[in-house]
């Protein structure tokens, strides 16, 4: 490109510009993102206390303690089971949602808009909404109606706590993943549903045999958002249980519904800051081993499209 | 760019329809349902709610009190913290807006091996959870802080600033996959005709982006104005700055269990995303589906 020179004279304006149009995000990302980020992987091996600036290397002690820690542990697992809950209900649900805005009945986009609602509320918020109904609404009804199970609240008890979590999640999120259903319903050719319509395949059959082989590709694209957001969780849990109510793990007295996020935030608060960071540094991995998934199966479907 | 069709096409269903129709009802009420009851108990008074949270207010005027109550409390500025989360949400996706699109056309139109490293460190960056970095971002902003004597700590232009920081990477993506499809011929003829490159940008590229922009503002604004986390370390919990998430925390930690200001707290922090919602429904909904897909 360089071989005529009155060539030359714009391209270089033309690398000015370009460094101008970059440097606005390049430098916040930097300054926002990849410093913070550094200094975070390095205070996870330090004695770091968030109070003094003499910081010094203690290797891999941070992590050794979490190993043994059951508070973490119970964090980590807990965690898991949460997301995997919420893989299983939000994608039952949102599925049936997304049938139903898609079906012939009246009002559906009105329905549809509706279902979307929960979406929009923030965490904070939606906690503080659900802590209400659960503890007040609830029991109120439980012992208006005299109905047993619901006279105590569903989350002073350790074994439903992360159940009702993950139900107050799936209402926040349905609506969402709803949308991407039914775009990819509605993405499916309809020459399609008519030809299996005239063989007479049963809805049933045409939903398991066509639609949802038809809909695979929005099936993981709703499994790896839903991974991510339950395994940060943080708002809601926070307004809505803050970690509570009291159980025992390992010997050890822990918060039933600690999800790892507010543990992390917690083990800061406490000003154990080292510690938080090694906490937050076996989350990022365990995020990065997701993404690193999800990267190689949309390999694999490229392939096979 | 195809538009979203939705609900022209529809699956050929055979139960009964009626049944169906039922059922959705239902369902559309059991989603509903907290919302009514925050509605509900937000016009009664905090003697009522004790006595029967399930009941209709005995009058909706105590919504009006209530929401007075709210505006007036001596402890928890609420109108300061809405003007504050008004502010801070516009400008940020001012910012992200504008300046994740300059980046993207750049990333895109200049083919150089540079462009597709920060492209990548972009897109990788994703996968970086907040929790590793909040920490060190607030020590470290407040050492930029010192060093440039700008607080940045406490400020609308420092939060403005992570957030341009946290919002970047997802909306460059979505802008270079859209200006990647737009043709080069308009652009290379303008060069032609000795426009400049950022005229060409602002005059030629920037109102072809117009759709994608939607997209990137409902994207980033629904996450910015229920932010807590950033807002909460970066300004405090009781700075001069506030956000409504803030804001509302600070009324459940000091109204313990006061359920009519808590949940009237919460029905004025809904209010204007679900008025919003209900104008721009469409381009919510569409804007949701393509930030997910992509």
């Amino acid at each position: 490109m360089q071989e005529l020179s009155r060539e030359r004279t714009p391209m270089k304006k033309n690398s000015t510009v370009n460094i101008v149009f970059l440097a606005p995000c390049v430098l916040t990302f930097i300054m926002i993102i990849i410093i913070p980020f550094f200094f975070g992987l390095y205070y996870s091996v330090t004695d770091w206390n968030g109070v003094s600036d003499d910081v010094a290397f203690v290797g891999l002690k941070n992590f050794r303690g979490l190993v043994s820690s059951p508070d973490f542990i119970y964090s980590f697992l807990i965690t898991i089971a949460y997301t995997l809950i919420n893989i299983v209900f939000i994608n039952i649900v949102s599925f049936i949602l997304s049938l139903i805005v898609t079906s012939k009945i009246r009002r559906r986009n009105f329905y549809r808009s509706g279902f979307f609602v929960p979406y929009l509320i923030g965490g904070i918020v939606l906690g503080y909404i659900w802590q209400f109904i659960l503890n007040n609404i609830l029991v109120k009804i439980g012992t208006t109606y005299s109905i047993a199970f619901l006279q105590t609240s569903f989350l002073s008890k350790p074994n439903t706590v992360i159940w009702t979590m993950a139900v107050v999640n799936t209402w926040q999120y349905a609506g969402y993943i709803m949308l991407i259903f039914v775009a990819a319903i509605q993405g499916i050719p309809s020459s399609l549903m008519e030809a299996a319509n005239v063989d007479g395949a049963s809805y049933f059959h045409r939903v398991m045999h066509i639609l949802i082989p038809m809909m695979a590709n929005a099936f993981t694209i709703s499994i790896f958002l839903t991974l991510t957001t339950s395994f940060k969780q943080f708002d809601m849990n926070m307004t809505l249980t803050n970690g509570g109510p009291a159980t025992r793990f390992m010997d050890a007295p822990v918060k039933a519904s600690q999800l790892l996020a507010m543990n992390i935030f917690n083990t800061a608060t406490a000003n154990r800051m080292a510690e938080a960071q090694a906490k937050a540094v076996v989350l990022f991995i365990a995020l990065l081993i997701v993404s690193l998934i999800q990267v190689s199966v949309n390999k694999k479907k490229e392939v096979e499209m | 760019m195809k538009p979203l069709r939705l609900g022209k096409t529809s699956i050929n269903l055979k139960p009964d329809l009626l049944l169906l129709e039922l059922l959705t009802i239902l369902l559309f009420l059991l989603f509903m349902f907290p919302f009514i009851m925050v509605v509900l108990n937000s016009a009664k008074t905090s003697r009522e709610i004790i006595f029967d949270a399930i009941a209709l207010p005995a009058s909706w005027k105590q919504l009006g009190v209530n929401v007075g109550l709210i505006f007036s409390n001596p402890t928890v500025d609420y109108l300061g913290a809405f003007i504050d989360s008004i502010v801070i949400t516009v400008l940020s996706l001012l910012v992200i807006s504008i300046f994740s699109s300059m980046a993207a056309w750049i990333l895109v139109r200049n083919k150089t091996l540079w462009s597709t490293i920060l492209f990548m460190a972009f897109v990788s960056a994703m996968v970086i959870p907040f929790q590793v970095l909040m920490y060190p971002l607030v020590r470290w902003m407040r050492v930029i802080g010192e060093f440039l004597h700008f607080r940045l700590l406490g400020t609308v232009g420092g939060i403005v600033f992570a957030y341009l920081g946290f919002g970047s990477p997802l909306s460059i993506f979505i802008f270079h996959g859209f200006i990647k499809n737009i043709p080069l011929e308009i652009e290379e003829s303008a060069t032609i005709d000795g426009c400049p490159k950022s005229t060409i940008f602002f005059r030629i590229v920037f109102p072809l982006l117009q759709p994608i922009i939607i997209t990137v503002l409902i994207l980033n604004g629904i996450w910015i104005w229920n932010d807590y986390l950033l807002p909460l370390l970066v300004l405090g919990s009781n700075g001069r700055v506030q956000t409504i998430p803030i804001a509302v925390t600070a009324f459940a930690g000091a109204y313990l269990k006061q359920w009519d200001l808590i949940l009237t707290s919460t029905l004025i922090a809904m209010l204007p995303i679900i008025v919003l919602y209900i104008f721009a429904q469409r381009y919510i909904i569409k804007g949701m589906v393509e930030g997910s897909i992509k």
